[in-house]
């Protein structure tokens, strides 16, 4: 008799119909959007503030390179001692003061400078202080040693390696971008989706157990029928939250956007604002185009399948432990012990993820992770857009199916005890135990 | 065998280095109402949920009216565990209409029979009532009810009239024996041995894994009388009259209710002695106003033969 069907609807109708599920999936992408325009609004206000900064320049070789920027003023003072200019600066309330100290050797100031303030200014600010003084006093020393300045503007070259692999398709590095970001966002969204629904699953055990339904549940239908028709279900009620997250959220950055629409133009950062400087330089804004090519020619056929399979394999192989770490304990505060060997390969995965498959996808840190079942999901997809030979992906799906099923069998396993075991907390040694009943 | 809905055959079941059954053996006939009884821990729980498939059995088998046991049959049984409950935040007729349609009936099916249950135990209005709201003995109720929907030929309930007012108890006793009339088959398992002595045909007596008893019930009855006669009689002269029983048979005091004040004893028959035997005696003696066998209730049955185990 195939229930199946059955506990699925009522698993996605008990969730979706919870109210604090409701309330998560409608209010949410609202917190976030407020998040976004609190975010938006404080870097405005940090904008606004203009800083001035007095410049005390005994060397008299620094006027014309300290030029004033929207955010930061210079005021050079002359004719007085360092005492008095102090002295100035904080009556003027100005935000601090470079002193530029001159010594013998006219060219030698590099221990010999200072800035005073009230407030430590930020990283930022001193490294933009210190580049200006550098390149000035390196252009003064090029000159000195006759080095004619126009000449190395003028050999200053730009270049970009051309990457073809061996069958000839062609890469650039905005490509490797590309696929970063592709397989991060694969990988990430598979790890979150594991951590909310894969305890969303688990609650939803224990609740059985505690509720005491669960021996007139299993007295109708085979635990592991169950088991699929909880994690089946979740998962359906998990990717409806995801859609109308998606629907939702970009609803309101299109509305906020509208409304504060000027002001988000202008809202920069400077990474962004660097991007607008490069994207009017015509060599970039071909480069711009390769990417647009360059998106189409990832293996996007490739990626979806691959994304779908995977997401689907780990999802379920990561969500029948979080079943089975709920049949095998009362309540969820007991739940901690078991949950450390679930969430470590997780997190193993991503760092693997993050730092060695963008490092190098085909190494053999990667590529052994990307077949070893806990980590294989995570790994896989970052490294697939960077051209997985089909083979691997298939022994690794592989692998992941087989994995799965076996710990389908020992979660059934220590489910069907498990959901009947009241009262006391487990140890390791007794699920080994139950797995063997 | 024919007139055996359910036989269990050598049953044993492990766990671990604990045995909780050993080559335990059943048979319940068909429209009985038989009693599972045992200490707690002896095993009973575990059969039942062999029977009900939830744990497979290390060695023996189920027989269920003639055949072994199918996962199918899972249809053919209603259990209400001992360990029981709902879904807290599900409304009551959408529970029970999901539990029904798991054992296998339709929804249009599960919906009139719910209709004429509800009706008849006058709990209509609960239908859209989450069970959280309800009262632990108005969810017995429902838990009751689903577990009857489907009309199983075996019906096993552990515990059934905990939690139940002395009114609503008697309102399921009396369900349960009309269950029984129209051909259900219940096992029956408690520790209340006065519902038993009331509801239940056969009985099993379980103990520590292994099955000590097992029969109708009056048959137990018989096996364990003690041929001992419950005597109350007139005289002038108490003490004299227990001298010269006694010199006979073995004698214990005995107390019933009775309007006399007057000599009461249980009387052992001695052996090859009949009942007229010790009647004809005592009449020669003393007038005889009370002379009743003592049977052995469920409870002492249970009692003595849990300890001489």
């Amino acid at each position: 008799m195939n229930h199946l069907p059955l506990i699925i609807k009522r698993e996605y109708l008990t969730k979706v119909r919870n109210k604090s599920f409701i309330i998560m999936t409608f209010v949410s992408p609202l917190i976030f959007a407020a998040l976004i325009a609190v975010v938006a609004f404080l870097s405005q206000l940090n904008k606004d503030k203009l800083r001035t900064i007095s410049v005390l320049d005994e060397t008299n070789m620094f006027e014309e390179v300290f030029t004033n920027t929207e955010e930061t003023k210079y005021t050079f003072i002359e004719g007085v001692d360092l005492e008095t200019s102090k002295e100035l600066v904080k009556n003027n309330e100005n935000f601090g003061l470079l002193h530029i100290v001159k010594s013998q050797d006219s060219i030698d100031i590099v221990d010999n400078v200072r800035f005073y303030s009230d407030e430590s200014p930020s990283l930022s600010i001193m490294s933009g202080l210190e580049s200006t003084i550098e390149k000035k006093l390196s252009n003064v020393k090029l000159k000195i040693n006759g080095v004619d300045l126009a000449k190395i503007e003028e050999s200053k070259t730009r270049i970009n390696i051309a990457q073809e692999n061996f069958t000839g398709e062609q890469t650039s590095k905005i490509d490797n971008i590309l696929k970063l970001a592709f397989g991060g966002a694969a990988g990430y969204l598979l790890f979150m989706f594991i951590i909310i629904y894969g305890n969303l699953i688990m609650r939803s055990v224990i609740e059985e157990k505690t509720s005491r339904i669960i021996e007139v549940i299993i007295s109708s239908v085979k635990p592991v029928q169950l088991l699929m028709g909880k994690i089946v279900g979740t998962s359906l009620a998990g990717l409806t939250q995801f859609a109308i997250w998606l629907v939702l959220g970009s609803v309101i950055l299109f509305v906020i956007s509208s409304i504060f629409g000027i002001s988000m133009a202008e809202m920069q950062t400077p990474q962004q604002e660097m991007m607008q400087q490069t994207m009017e330089n015509p060599e970039v804004a071909n480069e711009l185009q390769t990417a647009f090519q360059s998106f189409f020619n990832l293996p996007l056929f490739n990626l979806v399948l691959a994304f779908l399979f995977f997401f689907i394999g780990g999802y379920l192989l990561y969500s029948s432990l979080y079943a089975s770490v709920g049949a095998a304990v009362d309540n969820e505060t007991d739940t901690q012990q078991f949950m450390l060997p679930i969430i470590m390969p997780l997190i193993l995965a991503v760092y693997v993820g993050v730092f060695t498959v963008i490092d190098d996808p085909h190494g053999t840190v990667s590529t052994v992770f990307s077949f070893i079942p806990l980590t294989s999901p995570v790994v896989m997809l970052m490294r697939i857009p960077f051209g997985v030979p089909i083979w691997q992906q298939v022994l690794s799906f592989i692998i992941l199916i087989g994995t799965f099923t076996f710990t389908v069998w020992i979660a059934a396993k220590i489910y069907r005890v498990g959901i009947l075991m009241y009262g006391k907390k487990p140890s390791y040694k007794e699920l080994y135990k139950w797995i063997k009943y | 065998m024919n007139n055996n809905l359910l036989v269990a055959e050598n049953v044993s079941k492990n766990f671990g280095d604990f045995k909780a059954l050993n080559d335990v053996s059943i048979s319940v006939p068909k429209s009985s109402i038989f009693g599972l009884l045992g200490p707690n821990g002896a095993g009973k729980t575990t059969l039942i949920r062999i029977i009900n498939q939830i744990t497979m059995p290390d060695s023996g088998q189920i027989i269920l009216d003639g055949e072994p046991l199918r996962p199918i049959d899972v249809q053919n049984i209603g259990y209400l565990p001992e360990e029981r409950g709902l879904y807290k935040t599900m409304k009551v007729g959408e529970q029970a209409l999901y539990l029904a349609q798991l054992k296998g009936l339709s929804k249009q099916e599960a919906k009139s029979r719910l209709k004429h249950w509800f009706d008849k135990l006058d709990i209509g209005d609960w239908w859209n009532k989450k069970i959280q709201e309800l009262s632990k003995g108005q969810a017995q109720k429902i838990q009751f009810v689903v577990t009857v929907l489907h009309r199983p030929k075996l019906l096993i309930f552990d515990e059934p009239f905990s939690g139940f007012d002395p009114i609503n108890a008697n309102l399921i006793k009396d369900e349960i024996l009309q269950l029984r009339d129209e051909g259900a088959t219940v096992i029956f398992s408690t520790h209340r041995m006065e519902s038993v002595e009331e509801l239940c045909d056969h009985i099993a007596l379980i103990h520590k894994s292994n099955k000590i008893l097992d029969g109708k019930l009056t048959d137990v009855k018989r096996q364990y009388k003690t041929n001992t006669f419950e005597v109350g009689l007139r005289t002038e002269n108490i003490d004299g009259l227990t001298k010269i029983i006694e010199e006979k048979y073995s004698i214990l005091p005995a107390t019933f209710k009775n309007l006399n004040e007057d000599l009461k004893l249980n009387i052992k028959l001695n052996d090859n002695d009949s009942s007229n035997d010790l009647l004809g005696f005592l009449t020669n003696k003393a007038e005889v106003n009370h002379f009743v066998e003592v049977i052995p209730s469920a409870n002492d049955i249970f009692i003595q033969s849990v300890k001489s185990n």
